[in-house]
C-alpha cells in the first residue's frame, strides 16, 4: 500500500497558538478510548497533523521509532487495520514482526499470556493485538512489559478508529469542532467495537450523537444513554432513519455481517437495504454539506450504497489515509512512555 | 526573565541586521537563497532575518519551519514525547543554498537532526547555519557559518532566548539550573 494521494495540509503555525501548552501524554497503552482527557485527545490530533505533514514529503519517512521493535498480533481477520499499523510503524522507522495467530503456535495451543511472554522475549517493545474477545488486550497489557496498543478487541473497543474518526471529521467540518454537530451512526451498534469507541470520542468532543439501527441490533443503548447522560455524555437512540439523518453534519454507516441473520437478528439483507441502507435519497434529509464515513470493510448494496460510499460527500478514503497518521501520532506517543526499556539511555 | 541579561533587544535588533548582510555578502546576492528556522525560536528569528535582506536588498526570501522532533537522537531518553510542532518549506529544497536558522548553537545535535530532515526533502546546493548565540561545548564536528554572538559559558547554565513572536519581548540571558541533571535542549 503506498500513500499517494494525500491532500495538502495546512500545518497550524506554531506562533498561531500562543499560550497554549499541551499536557503531556502519561498512557503507557492504548486499551480503549474511555481513558483519554479531552487534553488527550487533542494532542493525538495535533500529532496526527504532523503525521499528515510527515505523510505529504517526498520520502514519508521519519527515524523517530528506530530502533524499537513493533509486533502486530492478530487473531482475527483484517486487511487495513493490520496494513495501516504496519505502514505507520515503518513510516517511523519501527522494526515490524507480524503474526497471523492461524500460521502461529496459537494453533498448536499456546496461550494467549505465553504468546505475549515469547513475544517480548524476541524484544518487542510495541504490540498492536486485535483479538475476538472483548478485553483479551487488557490481559496482555498486564504481562507485557512494553505499550499494548488495542487494534479492536470483540465488541468492546477499537480506539485508532474512533480517534482517526474524530480526527476526519474535525478536518471536514468548519471550524474543527464537533460542539453541537449532529452525528449518526447507522446499523449494527450491538456488535460493534467501532461504535462503542466512538461514543465515547464523539461525546466527549461535544457532538450530539444518534445511534439508529433495527430495534435488534440497536438494544442495550438506551440503558447506556440513560447512564450517560448523568455523566453528561449524552447521546440518542432512534430506530427511524429518517428522524436520525434529519439535519445531520455527518453520517457513519456500519458494517452488517451475514451472521446476524443466522442469529435471528435481521430477516434478510434485502430487508435491511430496504429499511435501513444509507442511499442518496435518505441522505437528501441531512444536511447538503453532511459528510459520510464507513469504517470498512463494506457491503455495498447493504448498509450503503455504491453511490453514496463513492459520491462527493463520501470520506471513505480519508479515513483510510488518516488512520496511518493517527497510528503513527500514537505509536510515538506511547513510545515515549516506556524510554527505560530501550537499552539506548 | 530572571538570569543575568547578555543580550539587550536592541543588540538582538542589531546582530539580526548583521546576519543578513553577512548571509548575502557570502551568497554574493540573494540568489537561491531560503530561510529555513528551526522550531521554536529559530522560525521568528528566520523571518527577522529575511525582513532585514528585503530591507536592504528589496529582494523576498522565501522562509520555512523545520521541526526536528522525529530526527532527535536523544528520544528514548527523555520521559514524554516532546510535542512536535510542524515543518512549512515553501517550495523544494533542490539547487538552493539553506540558511539553517536556530537561536542558540550548543552541542551541535539539533543542528546535526535538522540536516537530516532537510536531506529527507531534497539536495540542495549547500546548507549553511546561523545561530543568534553560539554558546561553544559541541559535541559533533559542527560550526555555525554566521553568529549573532559568542557567549562563553559553563556547561551547566542555560542560555535562554526571548523573542517577541513568542514571549513577548526580546533578550538573551544566561542562568544557573537550580536543580541538577536539567539540561536545556539547544
Amino acid at each position: 500500500m503506498t500513500i499517494e494521494a494525500v491532500p495538502s495540509v495546512a500545518i497550524p503555525a506554531v506562533d498561531a497558538i500562543p499560550g497554549t501548552k499541551p499536557v503531556p501524554w502519561r498512557h503507557r497503552h492504548l486499551l480503549d478510548v474511555a481513558g483519554l482527557s479531552a487534553a488527550d485527545l487533542d494532542l493525538v490530533m495535533r500529532t496526527t497533523d504532523a503525521m499528515r505533514e510527515v505523510l505529504a514529503r517526498p520520502i514519508a519517512k521519519v527515524p523517530a521509532l528506530r530502533g524499537r521493535q513493533v509486533t502486530i498480533l492478530f487473531y482475527e481477520a483484517s486487511t487495513r487495520t493490520r496494513v495501516s499499523f504496519e505502514v505507520a510503524a515503518k513510516n517511523l522507522s519501527a522494526d515490524v514482526v507480524n503474526i497471523a495467530a492461524a500460521s502461529s503456535s496459537v494453533s498448536k495451543g499456546e496461550s494467549l499470556v505465553d504468546t505475549v511472554r515469547t513475544i517480548e522475549a524476541l524484544g518487542a517493545h510495541m504490540l498492536v493485538m486485535r483479538h475476538s474477545v472483548s478485553g483479551a488486550p487488557y490481559l496482555a497489557a498486564d504481562t507485557f512489559g512494553g505499550s499494548v496498543l488495542n487494534g479492536g478487541d470483540g465488541w468492546h473497543a477499537h480506539p485508532t478508529q474512533a480517534l482517526l474518526d474524530l480526527y476526519t471529521i474535525r478536518e471536514r467540518l468548519p471550524g474543527g469542532s464537533l460542539e453541537g454537530r449532529k452525528v449518526v451512526i447507522l446499523g449494527d451498534l450491538l456488535h460493534s467495537r467501532v461504535a462503542r469507541s466512538n461514543i465515547w470520542t464523539l461525546t466527549a468532543a461535544g457532538a450530539d450523537l444518534w445511534l439508529c439501527g433495527p430495534p435488534t441490533l440497536v438494544r442495550g443503548f438506551e440503558a447506556w444513554a440513560g447512564r450517560g447522560a448523568a455523566s453528561g455524555r449524552r447521546f440518542h437512540v432512534t430506530t427511524s432513519v429518517e428522524e436520525a439523518l434529519r439535519d445531520a453534519d455527518v453520517v457513519m454507516a456500519l458494517r452488517i455481517q451475514r451472521e446476524r441473520m443466522a442469529a435471528g437478528l435481521l430477516p434478510s439483507l434485502r430487508e435491511y437495504a430496504a429499511r435501513y441502507g444509507l442511499t442518496s435519497e435518505r441522505l437528501a434529509v441531512a444536511r447538503p454539506d453532511a459528510i459520510v464515513m464507513h469504517p470498512g470493510p463494506m457491503n455495498e448494496g447493504v448498509e450503503i450504497a455504491a453511490d453514496v460510499a463513492a459520491g462527493v460527500q463520501s470520506v471513505i478514503t480519508d479515513q483510510v489515509t488518516n488512520g496511518v497518521a493517527v497510528r503513527m501520532a500514537i505509536l510515538y506517543l506511547l513510545a515515549g512512555t516506556h524510554a527505560d526499556r530501550s537499552g539506548a539511555a | 526573565m530572571s538570569g543575568r541579561q547578555i543580550m539587550t533587544a536592541d543588540e538582538i535588533r542589531r546582530a539580526t541586521i548583521r546576519l543578513s548582510h553577512e548571509i548575502v555578502e557570502k551568497q554574493a546576492g540573494t540568489e537561491g537563497l531560503m530561510l529555513i528556522g528551526i522550531q521554536r525560536r529559530g522560525v521568528p528569528l528566520a523571518r527577522r532575518i529575511a525582513a532585514a535582506i528585503q530591507e536592504s536588498e528589496g529582494v523576498e526570501i522565501p522562509v520555512g519551519a523545520l521541526d526536528i522532533t522525529f530526527y532527535r537522537d536523544d528520544l528514548s531518553m527523555v520521559a514524554q514525547q516532546p510535542v512536535v510542532k510542524g515543518t512549512e518549506l515553501p517550495s523544494g529544497i533542490d539547487g538552493r543554498t539553506i540558511i539553517l536558522v536556530d537561536d542558540v548553537l550548543f552541542t551541535g545535535r539539533t543542528i546535526r537532526a535538522a540536516m537530516d530532515a532537510l536531506v529527507d526533502f531534497g539536495r540542495p546546493q549547500a546548507i549553511r547555519l546561523a545561530v543568534l548565540v553560539d554558546r561553544g561545548h559541541r559535541e559533533l564536528p559542527i560550526r555555525a557559518d554566521h553568529v549573532g554572538k559568542n557567549v562563553p559559558t559553563s556547561r551547566e547554565e542555560q542560555v535562554r532566548v526571548y523573542l517577541e513572536e513568542i514571549d513577548a519581548e526580546d533578550g538573551v540571558e544566561i542562568e544557573r539550573p537550580l536543580e541538577e541533571g536539567v539540561e536545556s535542549i539547544p
